[in-house]
C-alpha cells in the first residue's frame, strides 16, 4: 500500500480529477495548500502597487492505494496536471504501514479498495 | 411660490429620487451577480457592473437620449441628437412644449431631470447583459458591447415605444420598460451566450448539465433586496410626476407581484427539484418585478398577483429549460429579464383595465382594455407585435455586434484564464485576499 501526495495547480484540479476517473481512481483526498518551489513567487497588484507573493496557490491531493494502482495513479495525476510549464507540482510516494475502514473495522488492502 | 412652479418642483423631486432608486439598482445587480458566480470570478463582475454605468451614462448622454427621445422619424430620433444639444423649453407640457424632444412633453420637468431619469434606465439594460456572459466574457469585450448598446441599441428599440415611434403609434404601451429595458437588455444577453458557449465544467460529456454554485448566497440576497427597493424608484418614477393615486397604486401592484412570484417560484422549486432552493426564490422575486414592470400602471391588485403568481413559475421552468439547451447563464439572466419582459409585456395585453387607469390617471386613448378584462385581442396583438419586433431588431443587432466583437478584439478568455478565474487574469488581483478559498472550482 502506497499513499500518494501530490501539489498541483490548482486550476487542473478538474482536469487531474478527470484523468483519474479514467484510470478507475475515485478515491482521493483534496486540500487547498500554500507553498512554493522553483517558481518563487509571482506578482499580484493592489491600487497599482506590485506586489510579490511568495507563497503560491496550490492543491494537496492525498491517494491512498494497493500497490497495483500506484503507477495508473502517477499517470493520471501527470497527464491532467502537466502543461510543461514551471509550476506544474510534484508527486511525493510514500508506503504506508496500515489503513482502517472506520465503518466496518476492515483493515489494509480491502480497506483501501 | 405659486401653485405652478410648486408643481414643477415636487414632480422634478419626485422623478429625481425615483432616478436616485434605480441608480441604487447597479449595486442590486452587482451583489446579485457576484454572489450567483464562483468567488475566482468575483472581482471581475464587480468591475463590469461599474464599469458599465460609467460607460453608459456617457455613451446616453453624448448620443443615446438623441437617438431615444429625439424628434423624428418612426424609427430613431433625429433632431437634438448630441449631448442634449436640441431646442428645449421644459417644464412646459403639452401643446406648450417647444423643442426637439418632444415625445417627453408629457412631463413637466425641466430637461435634465427626463435626462437623468431615461438614463439610469439605460444603465439598468446594459446591466443585465453582465451576469449572463459572467465568468468568461474578456472585459474588453464587454465594454466595447457597452458602448454599442447603450448607444444605439437601447435607444433605438426605446424610441420606437418611448420615443414616439411607430409603436407607440401603434397604441403599444410598457409603462416602465418590461420590453424597453429588460427584454432588450435580455434579447442582447442571449446572442452574447450563443456566442460565447457555455462555461468550462458547466456540461458533462453525455450533455446534461451540472450545477456551478454561486460564492455567496448573503450577497445574492442583499442584492435582491437592493433591486427590489429600487423598483420603487423604477415603476411608481415612471409616472415622471408626484401623481398620488398613481404612485401609490403601482407601488402597491410592483410590490404584489414580486411578492406572489417569490411564493409561487419557492413552490415550484420546491415541487420540481425537491427542495425550495433559495436562487430560484431570489430569481422568482426578480422575476415579479420584471413582468409588473409594463403593466404596474394599467392593472388592478388582483391582477398583479396573478401577474406575479406566473411570473414566479414561468422563471423557474425557463432556468431549467435553458440549462438542458445548453444556454449557460450563469444567474439566470435570460429567465428573469427576457422571459418576464416578453411575459410583462404581453400581461398588458391580458389584464389591463381602463377603468383603474382612469382611476389613477394613467389611461390613454389609445390603450385597449386586455383580454381578460373583456377588451378582446386588440391590445394583446399591438402587445406581440411589439415583444417581436423590438427582439428581432435587438436580437439580430446584438448577433451581429457580438459576431464583430469575436471577429476582432476577441470576446471570450482564453482556457487556462477561465479555469483559474477571470480575476487574476483579467485584473490581477483577487476579491477575497488571505481567505482560504477554492479557487478551483
Amino acid at each position: 500500500m502506497k499513499l500518494i501526495i501530490a501539489y498541483i495547480q490548482p486550476y487542473k484540479l478538474n482536469d487531474v480529477k478527470q484523468e483519474l476517473y479514467k484510470r478507475e481512481i475515485f478515491k482521493m483526498s483534496v486540500t487547498n495548500a500554500l507553498g512554493c518551489g522553483q517558481q518563487k513567487g509571482y506578482h499580484e497588484s493592489y491600487r497599482g502597487v506590485d506586489e510579490e507573493v511568495n507563497l503560491l496557490k496550490k492543491v494537496r491531493l492525498e491517494i491512498a492505494v494497493n500497490d497495483g494502482y500506484v503507477k495508473p495513479t502517477i499517470e493520471g495525476i501527470i497527464a491532467g496536471a502537466r502543461t510543461g510549464e514551471i509550476g506544474d507540482g510534484k508527486i511525493f510516494i510514500l508506503p504506508l504501514e496500515e489503513c482502517i475502514r472506520i465503518r466496518t473495522g476492515e483493515t489494509g488492502s480491502t480497506a483501501i479498495g | 411660490m405659486d401653485a405652478g412652479s410648486l408643481k414643477i418642483a415636487l414632480d422634478t423631486l419626485w422623478v429625481l429620487v425615483a432616478g436616485f432608486l434605480v441608480f441604487f439598482m447597479n449595486l442590486g445587480f452587482a451583489m446579485v451577480e457576484s454572489g450567483l458566480c464562483r468567488v475566482k470570478n468575483t472581482v471581475n463582475i464587480l468591475a463590469k457592473n461599474f464599469i458599465v454605468f460609467g460607460v453608459s451614462s456617457l455613451a446616453f448622454y453624448v448620443i443615446g437620449f438623441g437617438l431615444m427621445f429625439g424628434n423624428g422619424n418612426p424609427f430613431w430620433g433625429l433632431e437634438g441628437l448630441f449631448a442634449l444639444t436640441g431646442a428645449d423649453n421644459s417644464p412646459a407640457t403639452g401643446d406648450a412644449y417647444k423643442g426637439a424632444y418632444t415625445a417627453l412633453s408629457w412631463t413637466g420637468v425641466p430637461l435634465a431631470a427626463k435626462f437623468f431619469f431615461q438614463l439610469v434606465f439605460c444603465g439598468t439594460a446594459a446591466t443585465i447583459v453582465s451576469g449572463a456572459v459572467a465568468e468568461r466574457i474578456k472585459f474588453k469585450a464587454f465594454i466595447f458591447f457597452t458602448v454599442l448598446i447603450a448607444m444605439v441599441i437601447y435607444p433605438i428599440g426605446g424610441h420606437w415605444i418611448w420615443g414616439g415611434g411607430w409603436l407607440a403609434e401603434l397604441g403599444m404601451f410598457d409603462f416602465a420598460g418590461s420590453t424597453v429595458v429588460h427584454s432588450v437588455g435580455g434579447w442582447s444577453a442571449l446572442a452574447g451566450i450563443l456566442l460565447l458557449g457555455p462555461r468550462i465544467g458547466k456540461y458533462k460529456p453525455d450533455g446534461s448539465p451540472r450545477p456551478i454554485y454561486g460564492h455567496n448566497l448573503s450577497i445574492a440576497t442583499l442584492g435582491v433586496f437592493v433591486l427590489w427597493f429600487g423598483w420603487f424608484g423604477f415603476n411608481p418614477g415612471s409616472t415622471m410626476a408626484l401623481n398620488p393615486d398613481a404612485i401609490a397604486h403601482i407601488a402597491v401592484t410592483t410590490n404584489a407581484a414580486a411578492a406572489a412570484a417569490s411564493i409561487s417560484a419557492t413552490i415550484t422549486a420546491w415541487f420540481l427539484l425537491g427542495k425550495p432552493d433559495l436562487s430560484m426564490i431570489l430569481n422568482g422575486c426578480l422575476a415579479g418585478l420584471v413582468a409588473i414592470t409594463a403593466p404596474c400602471a394599467f392593472v388592478s391588485i388582483p391582477a398583479s398577483i396573478i401577474i406575479g403568481l406566473i411570473a414566479g413559475i414561468l422563471v423557474v421552468v425557463s432556468v431549467l429549460f435553458f440549462d438542458r439547451k445548453r444556454i449557460d447563464d450563469p444567474v439566470g439572466a435570460l429567465s428573469v429579464h427576457l422571459v418576464n419582459g416578453v411575459f410583462g409585456t404581453l400581461a398588458v395585453g391580458l389584464f389591463a383595465d381602463k377603468e383603474i387607469a382612469a382611476k389613477i390617471g394613467t389611461d390613454a386613448d389609445a390603450l385597449s382594455n386586455g383580454l381578460f378584462s373583456g377588451g378582446g385581442f386588440q391590445q394583446l396583438g399591438v402587445q406581440l407585435l411589439g415583444v417581436a419586433s423590438v427582439g428581432a431588431f435587438v436580437f439580430l443587432v446584438a448577433l451581429l455586434s457580438w459576431y464583430l466583437l469575436k471577429k476582432t478584439v476577441g470576446i471570450r478568455v482564453s482556457r487556462e484564464e477561465e479555469l483559474m478565474g477571470l480575476d487574476i487574469g483579467e485584473h490581477g488581483m483577487e476579491a477575497y485576499s488571505g481567505f482560504q478559498v477554492f479557487t478551483n472550482m
